[in-house]
């Protein structure tokens, strides 16, 4: 008890840390592929404070506590995940949680948000089947959809969930808004709607969007890392550094591929995971 | 006990009043009474059985005198269509009732003596399915009576006849009741067909050349199944000597022999009735009613038949091939469904697509037949009543105020609206957000079908469910987004708005009192059909929802009453060109002032119903044909 207690200790402090410092090397070595010299590693840190000292501005008043109401839900998301409990109802609780961002973009009538809005919906319904099959992968195995039993077993999820981890990391860069899948909103001027879903947002509320997307990324690489740990100790630094590849596989499928288009990336991610995850799901099945 | 024919025989009554009265002043008056005096029957009949322990009860043995008027009822019913398919020269249909009435009036007169078995039935399922029709059916009645009144203000063209639209309501809820608390076989066979002649009846009440066409697509699907339903009936009662319902599930399930036979064609004539693939087309049809009718065959009545017979047969369908070929078309309904709404713009649309795709998920349920499944199913079945009536009324209501059902014109519903609006969105969250049970009953469904090897279902449900969130997630969005239009005069009527607003409350109250309801009633449920004592969801499980639920509802409630006092700036959105200062225009480059009309993505050229309905027919229809032949072949 004791144990769960501090590891979502651990995570509500540690992750947006964990996740701001990951934007940052992720700006640094994304400049440094680009022959830049890029910011200092805590430049998200810097742009967060100013962000929360900026003039207050909305656009309609409900942002502000849709965008707290998106931070809570996905926080708690990961609370249900670091205490151990149903993976496949953290999925659920996080597909509802992205369901206040899109009210949150949305409320304000602006065609950028809404358009931004309209694609993080498509891009949720893009990603949702690999989730979902993650969860039930791991259920396959270890017999239950608790995370407290998946971490207990005895050999690595990944070894007969290959195709499971192929889909999930490939859903991961729709997750992570990298680019060619970064429709909803991009980091870089990418594309014709540069930053979408956030377009509305200023100062406060863009630092809670930030802050939230720091947890959600630590939330999904640690779903990730579920794919590694097993019983032996030794799977979490294994864990840490196929995290370490995949951001970095992430990182340079973002500095080289092209943006396609909304339709495109929802046939490509359904076809990934069906072939992939569902392939691999009827081997298990069958098997 | 006196109340149970009472429920059947009251309906009835009040139908032939309905349609004596001409007066709308005292027929709205004696509605209101009699839906007043069902719901007051129903919770007379859950006390007498909770009374007796929540034990079955059986009910009338020897009922000869009772069996001869089932028998002329039925004569009629068939004299009734047969009438009408020669009025509006549809001759051919009339054969869909004359042949299997016929059927089943040989084979009470001239038959085998059959075993006397109890005819009426109360047992968990059917005092669930008793409160769902009597509850939610006798407020849309209650809504009925303030809608019509406007409907027929509007609708100057269409002849008033009221007086007919509340008999048939009537009409229903009676047949209805006697559908779900009937045991023998030959009496359901005749509430079956009275539920199929009265959504022909209200799908056709306008009588309009479309009315009238999609109230006969509506009758011969539906009489399809009549028919498998007679020839099942027929084949149980000469090979086993009965026509108990429960001594063919049992008998079933025991050995699944050439009883698979009946049970496989009594589970195709409720695959037509609810409306699965490929008999879809029906449901869709019924939209051209008034809205009560919609939300009566949606929610309450007609299409919950299908999925209470499949309840009901799910023990013996359980791990067979008819229970495969149900959980089949079950699931790729869902997926087809959820993914044709997606391109609907329509609200009425949206809500008979998702009906039908929700139903799918019900029948896959009731397919795989396992308890955890059927408590799955159970729960998306109370949900699901109460949300689409909700839902029905709601959009009902709304285009009555607003001239417009599009989902379109619903931008900013929530400042135009209000009171409609926030019904809507507590209905649409019912259909799909965290705290409400079909969240819960998705996760059950997709627990029990990995549990059973039912690959295909988990593709369907995985696929269906990202589906299902998008098009009711745009639908929200269009309701909250901010508007600087002028509010639209709400002319809903008082009645209306109290149905509505049960509804709304019942919905609420259900997401706290779900956990109670598993543990108290459905649980015994299933042990009741099953004959197993366990559990269906862990208790950590529920506990966890239970915080879940308080976390949902507390969450926005606390943010937006901490951020409601924050001094902020408010800004114009960015439009690119310049804001006119309202929003809802720009000044463009020529100088002149560009109108903003923001809409949702339908993706119509690659979901349309046009692209995808046929072939998800033809899909359907191919596995039925070949499981039937498959299940009928190796039973013989």
């Amino acid at each position: 008890m004791l144990y769960r207690v501090i590891s979502i200790l651990c995570y509500i402090i540690l992750a947006p840390f964990l996740g701001g410092l990951l934007e940052g090397l992720d700006r640094k070595i994304s400049a440094r592929m680009q022959g830049r010299v890029g910011p200092p590693i805590l430049q998200p840190f810097y742009d967060l404070i100013k962000l929360f000292k900026k003039q207050y501005i909305i656009v309609d008043r409900a942002q502000h506590f849709l965008l707290l109401s998106y931070l809570a839900l996905v926080v708690f998301t990961g609370c249900m995940f670091f205490g151990g409990s149903d993976l496949l109802m953290c999925f659920f609780v996080l597909s509802t949680a992205s369901v206040f961002l899109y009210f949150a973009a949305v409320i304000t009538s602006s065609p950028y948000t809404t358009i931004g809005g309209q694609r993080e919906l498509i891009q949720d319904m893009a990603c949702e089947p690999a989730l979902l099959f993650a969860a039930l992968g791991f259920y396959l195995i270890s017999g239950s959809f608790n995370i407290d039993t998946i971490v207990h077993s005895q050999y690595s999820a990944i070894a007969k969930l290959p195709g499971f981890f192929l889909a999930f990391v490939f859903i991961l860069t729709i997750k992570m808004r990298k680019s060619p899948f970064d429709e909803s909103a991009s980091h870089h001027a990418h594309q014709e709607l540069v930053k979408g879903i956030t377009t509305e947002m200023g100062g406060r509320n863009l630092a809670i969007y930030n802050v939230t997307e720091w947890y959600e990324t630590v939330l999904m690489l640690s779903v990730l890392a579920l794919f590694i740990i097993n019983e032996n100790p030794w799977s979490y630094l294994a864990a840490a550094l196929v995290i370490c590849a995949a951001y970095f596989a992430e990182i340079l499928i973002d500095n080289t591929a092209a943006r396609v288009k909304t339709s495109t990336m929802l046939k490509m991610t359904w076809m990934v995971t069906l072939l992939s995850a569902g392939v691999n799901f009827l081997v298990l099945m069958l098997v | 006990m006196p109340v149970v024919p009472f429920l059947i025989i009251f309906p009835l009554m009040m139908a032939g009043l309905m349609f004596c009265i001409r007066v709308n002043r005292v027929r709205n008056a004696i509605a209101y009474i009699g839906s007043v005096v069902i719901m007051a029957a129903v919770g007379v009949l859950t006390f007498q059985w909770a009374h007796g322990g929540f034990q079955p009860i059986e009910l009338y043995v020897n009922t000869e005198i009772a069996d001869k008027v089932i028998l002329c009822a039925e004569i009629l019913l068939m004299i009734q269509v047969t009438i009408l398919s020669f009025k509006y020269r549809k001759y051919w249909i009339s054969l869909l009732s004359i042949i299997p009435t016929l059927a089943i009036a040989w084979l009470e007169l001239f038959g085998p003596e059959m075993q006397t078995e109890e005819h009426i039935y109360i047992d968990h399922l059917s005092i669930l399915m008793s409160v769902i029709i009597g509850v939610i059916g006798s407020l849309i009645i209650i809504y009925a009576v303030g809608y019509m009144h406007g409907y027929q203000h509007y609708h100057t063209k269409i002849g008033d006849r009221r007086y007919y639209f509340f008999m048939v309501l009537f009409a229903f809820l009676g047949a209805m009741f006697g559908f779900v608390l009937s045991e023998s076989l030959l009496w359901i066979d005749l509430f079956w067909e009275a539920t199929s002649v009265c959504s022909f009846l209200l799908i056709g009440y306008t009588r309009e050349p479309e009315a009238i066409k999609n109230s006969f697509r509506a009758l011969w699907m539906n009489l399809l199944g009549g028919t498998a339903l007679a020839v099942g009936i027929i084949y149980f009662a000469l090979t086993e000597g009965t026509v108990s319902l429960n001594v063919l599930v049992t008998q079933a399930r025991l050995n699944h022999g050439d009883l698979m036979i009946p049970v496989a064609l009594i589970a195709f004539a409720a695959l037509t009735k609810s409306a699965q693939l490929p008999f879809s087309t029906w449901l869709m049809g019924a939209m051209v009613a008034p809205t009560p009718s919609s939300a009566l065959l949606h929610s309450a009545t007609m299409v919950k038949a299908g999925i209470y017979v499949l309840f009901r047969l799910a023990p013996a369908m359980s791990a067979t091939t008819t229970g495969m070929m149900v959980a089949f078309v079950g699931g790729f309904t869902f997926l087809m469904a959820s993914i044709m709404a997606i391109a609907q713009s329509d609200g009425k649309k949206v809500l008979a697509m998702s009906t039908i795709s929700n139903l799918g998920l019900m029948v896959a349920c009731a397919g795989v037949g396992r308890p955890e499944t059927i408590w799955a199913g159970v729960f998306l079945m109370i949900f699901h009543a109460i949300s689409k009536s909700l839902l029905f009324q709601d959009v009902g209501a709304t285009e009555n105020s607003l001239h417009s059902r599009d989902i379109e014109n619903m931008h900013g519903l929530l400042y135009r609206l209000p009171r409609l609006a926030i019904f809507m969105f507590i209905g649409i969250a019912g259909m799909f957000l965290a705290p409400f049970g079909m969240l819960i009953s998705k996760w059950a469904a997709l627990k029990a079908s990995v549990d059973e090897n039912n690959i295909l279902l988990v593709f369907f449900i995985v696929f269906g469910s990202a589906t299902t969130s998008f098009y009711w997630t745009k639908w929200l969005g269009k309701i909250i987004a901010n508007t600087n239009e002028a509010p639209v005069k709400d002319i809903t009527k008082r009645n209306e708005m109290i149905s509505i607003a049960i509804h709304g409350v019942l919905m609420i109250a259900l997401c706290f009192l779900f956990p109670l309801l598993s543990r108290v009633y459905v649980d015994p449920m299933l042990r009741e059909m099953f004959q197993v004592a366990e559990q269906t969801l862990p208790t950590t499980t529920l506990d966890l929802l239970m915080i879940l639920v308080v976390f949902i509802f507390a969450v926005p409630l606390i943010a937006y009453s901490y951020s409601k006092n924050i001094k902020a700036n408010k800004k114009l959105s960015y439009m690119s060109g310049i804001n006119t200062g309202k929003n809802h225009a720009f000044t463009g480059s020529f100088g002149q002032n560009e109108r903003l009309v923001l809409s949702n993505y339908y993706f119509k050229d690659i979901c349309g119903v046009r692209k995808l309905m046929l072939p998800s027919q033809l899909v359907t229809a191919a596995v039925i044909v070949v499981m039937m032949i498959f299940i009928i072949g190796g039973a013989l």
